[in-house]
């Protein structure tokens, strides 16, 4: 059914569609960035600082390109990595600019309140110094971080017009969610075996936390399971849970309706990126999840997120090149 | 400096005693320049005696807050152009003075008329030399500068446009001399730019001095985009009968981006690049998300040679393989037609006023500044003699570089610019020192008077149509005439009064 009666077809030019794709990953990697760098100061302050900082690199992909520059992992260095260092292609400064790159190409297809906060957002980050990560503003910068994402988002929900390219838009901001989600699982999850010793879960349940907190997701998951954490039922919230925003069932869901409506509504011929979805999805089960989490978790992750990748090229190949 | 004339005193006092005790017109004199504001020896309007009233009531520091405001609304909403030299590019607005330049109703009517019949003649001017060539066999225009010209385009011989309409954009750059008269300095008939200002310059007035504008019957200038699109859409190959219009723009690095996403936006239409476009069975497609879709007008805003690589720059990235045969065999419009350059040249600039008689039996409307073309002996002989009082112009170049201002010159530019006019005297033009009217404009040291122009945006499918405003561009710094945005100029919010 077509619920706007259309004087003429509205055509969206391919290269925008990909731009609009973009833009919400790299906005998205902005809060995601911004809250794993915050709960790492705030919650992991354990022994072993250097390993909880590491763990940002980790879940990044970037340990080589980090020691290239720095020798140790702390607050320091691995702020100004991600929150200074404009040669580093995984840094706010990098994800800012590539996401007002893409605001600006798509600067006709969306509102000017739109452009507006990208733009003075992209100079608020420009401004970022060594002042700025110091220990006594390391939080509030990830505040203003976690601020201007949001407030982005907010302002897409509010005016972007809901046509293909708000479709691509939420696709985007979906792929971003459910491959961050399972980056951060699969790291935490090496070092999160099941432990014995009562100061080991001590330790343990500290992890939890800020796992749970960096993914936004520690309240809903103390009020789904009251008693305590569990290796297993960490993964099935993260993975299976199909109302918790970050969770990777939830988004292949709702990339699964976007794509359905680009399909019914805008003919779109998407049967790869589709296939491959269902597949996925298939295996977002609360069983399947158990199952795997005791033994090979961390191998399902990389598939998971060599597949997300793979629905990416999926539906940018059907209109590209 | 005094104002001269007794007439022009008398009216200067009776407003200057409104502007000096108080306010922020304090000490404002614009001297022997024709004020746009003050205008001496011109009858009164009401709605400009308002306005400077509430000017007058204004503290200066709240002018300057509202500045203040503006520029940080300029910058935060990303309305920049950007600016090219050497390896650098750097983003910069357009600074905005926000005292607004006012035209009158009878003045309007005569920029209004005026442009109409310009544009008129140069696509009747357009259409014969890439037919007839009945100007150039009557030797009202010389038939070596019309078809020497850099700008004259072969693919063109003997190709019909709809209407015979090959200028659909045009701006007309309009200056007002020591006696208030208007003079076209010069023809834009290729890809004018500014009009996104004419627009975001209204929305800044509305923004920041609502106050000054309440009441006041100024004319609207968001048409443009509706009418804009009309044109397009009336110029489409026939038998089309939704037309898909797209703006084809170099892309996100080009200087005048900005502009480019607003006609898009207000057209509704996609904004395009090259590599958005193809051409395949003789027709122009756009590469969509549910494959290639048909383009029947396309409003480019890259220049003639960057268009296809096929039949002009072999190296061009910008533009779009097979295009202009795709448009000589009628499969798609392009505004504007390819070989304007022609008519807006410098050269033929000083012929328009003929231009205008031989094809309209009319005198011009708005007259030209007194020109001479160094290609001629007496010109040149003239311009040699007379170098230190005149600007000499290069007639291939645009942007203001290049160009001898001689009452400003060192002895040393004017020694260099003698020996350039001699060794290629055809490359050339000269004009008197114009004595542009000035418009009061907020500068550190207060109110103070500044250089304008203005180039009105006309419209043109079948017919033609004028956006009632323009930009008005403005010179911020004392003393200078070049009010280019490449050159430290500025731009003000046009007020056509109703």
């Amino acid at each position: 059914m077509d619920m706007i009666p259309q004087r003429h077809k509205v055509h969206l030019i391919a290269r925008h569609a990909e731009s609009t794709l973009w833009l919400a990953r790299y906005m998205e990697r902005i809060e995601n960035l911004a809250r794993i760098l915050d709960v790492t100061n705030t919650f992991a302050r354990d022994a072993d600082d250097t390993r909880n900082w590491l763990s940002i690199p980790r879940i990044n992909g970037d340990l080589v390109a980090f020691y290239k520059k720095h020798g140790e992992a702390t607050q320091r260095s691995v702020g100004e990595f991600y929150l200074l260092d404009s040669d580093n292609p995984t840094s706010v400064q990098s994800f800012i600019a590539a996401a007002r790159e893409n605001a600006r190409t798509l600067r006709a297809l969306i509102a000017t309140e739109m452009w507006l906060q990208i733009n003075v957002f992209y100079g608020r980050i420009r401004q970022l110094n060594a002042a700025n990560i110091t220990p006594d503003h390391f939080t509030a910068v990830c505040g203003m971080l976690k601020d201007g994402a949001q407030a982005h988002t907010g302002i897409t929900e509010g005016t972007l017009y809901r046509d293909q390219a708000w479709h691509f838009y939420m696709i985007g901001r979906y792929l971003e969610r459910a491959d961050q989600t399972t980056r951060l699982l699969d790291t935490r999850f090496h070092s999160l075996a099941p432990q014995t010793d009562a100061v080991d879960a001590d330790i343990d349940a500290g992890h939890w936390n800020a796992l749970l907190r960096a993914a936004a997701g520690y309240h809903a998951y103390r009020r789904e399971h009251p008693s305590g954490y569990d290796a297993t039922e960490v993964a099935c919230f993260l993975l299976a849970n199909t109302a918790f925003p970050r969770s990777v069932g939830l988004n292949l869901a709702q990339i699964e309706w976007h794509l359905t409506q680009l399909r019914t509504r805008y003919f779109l011929r998407l049967p790869a990126a589709l296939e491959r979805l269902d597949q996925l999805n298939g295996m977002m089960t609360y069983q399947n999840v158990a199952e795997l989490a005791g033994r090979k978790l961390s191998p399902f992750l990389d598939y998971v997120q060599r597949e997300i990748g793979g629905l990416h090229q999926d539906i940018v190949g059907t209109f590209s090149g | 400096m005094q104002a001269s004339g007794a007439s022009q005193t008398q009216v200067q006092s009776q407003v200057q005693a409104l502007l000096q005790p108080h306010g922020t017109m304090q000490g404002y004199e614009p001297g022997a320049w024709f004020c746009e504001m003050l205008r001496p020896g011109q009858p009164q309007h009401p709605t400009l005696t308002l306005l400077m009233s509430r000017l007058a009531a204004l503290p200066i520091e709240s002018l300057r807050q509202r500045a203040a405001a503006a520029e940080r609304d300029l910058l935060d909403r990303g309305i920049t152009f950007t600016v090219y030299s050497d390896a650098t590019a750097i983003d910069r607005i357009l600074p905005f003075d926000l005292i607004p330049r006012v035209i009158t109703p009878a003045e309007w009517q005569q920029i209004e008329t005026g442009v109409v019949q310009r544009v008129r003649a140069l696509n009747m001017f357009l259409y014969d030399i890439y037919h007839e060539r009945k100007i150039l066999a009557d030797k009202i225009v010389p038939a070596d500068l019309v078809l020497k010209n850099a700008g004259y385009c072969q693919a063109m011989v003997g190709f019909d446009v709809p209407f015979n309409t090959y200028v659909h954009v045009c701006g007309t750059d309009i200056v007002r001399d020591e006696t208030g008269a208007f003079r076209v300095l010069e023809d834009n008939a290729r890809t004018p730019s500014g009009v996104a200002y004419v627009v975001e310059n209204r929305h800044m007035s509305l923004r920041v001095m609502s106050d000054l504008m309440t009441s006041l019957r100024v004319r609207g200038v968001d048409e443009y985009g509706l009418r804009l699109h009309n044109a397009m859409a009336e110029i489409a190959p026939p038998g089309v009968e939704d037309p898909q219009v797209v703006v084809l723009s170099p892309g996100i690095f080009n200087s005048a981006y900005f502009e480019h996403v607003f006609l898009a936006r207000e057209m509704g239409v996609p904004l395009v690049e090259g590599r958005d476009l193809c051409v395949e069975g003789g027709k122009v497609w756009m590469r969509t998300t549910s494959g290639l879709a048909q383009v029947h007008t396309i409003y480019r805003r890259i220049g003639d040679d960057f268009l296809d690589p096929d039949a002009f720059n072999p190296d061009s990235m910008l533009g779009v393989r097979g295009l202009i045969e795709a448009w000589r065999r009628g499969a798609v419009a392009i505004a504007n037609a390819v070989g304007t350059g022609v008519a807006d040249d410098k050269a033929i600039y000083a012929y328009m006023p003929r231009i205008i008689q031989y094809y309209l039996s009319e005198e011009a409307i708005l007259p030209n500044v007194d020109t001479r073309i160094c290609a001629e002996p007496d010109a040149l002989a003239y311009t040699l003699d007379h170098l230190h009082e005149l600007v000499v112009k290069p007639v291939a170049e645009s942007g203001g570089y290049g160009l001898l201002i001689g009452p400003h010159a060192s002895k040393a530019q004017l020694a260099e610019f003698r020996a350039l006019l001699k060794a290629d005297p055809s490359n050339y033009i000269s004009q008197p020192t114009l004595k542009l009217s000035v418009s009061p404009t907020l500068c550190e040291d207060g109110v103070r008077p500044r250089h304008i122009d203005l180039r009105p945006f006309a419209v043109t499918g079948r017919d033609t149509w004028v956006l009632p405003g323009g930009l008005t561009r403005v010179a911020l710094r004392a003393g200078t005439l070049v009010v280019n945005s490449s050159q430290g100029g500025g731009s003000k919010d046009t007020w056509v009064l109703a």
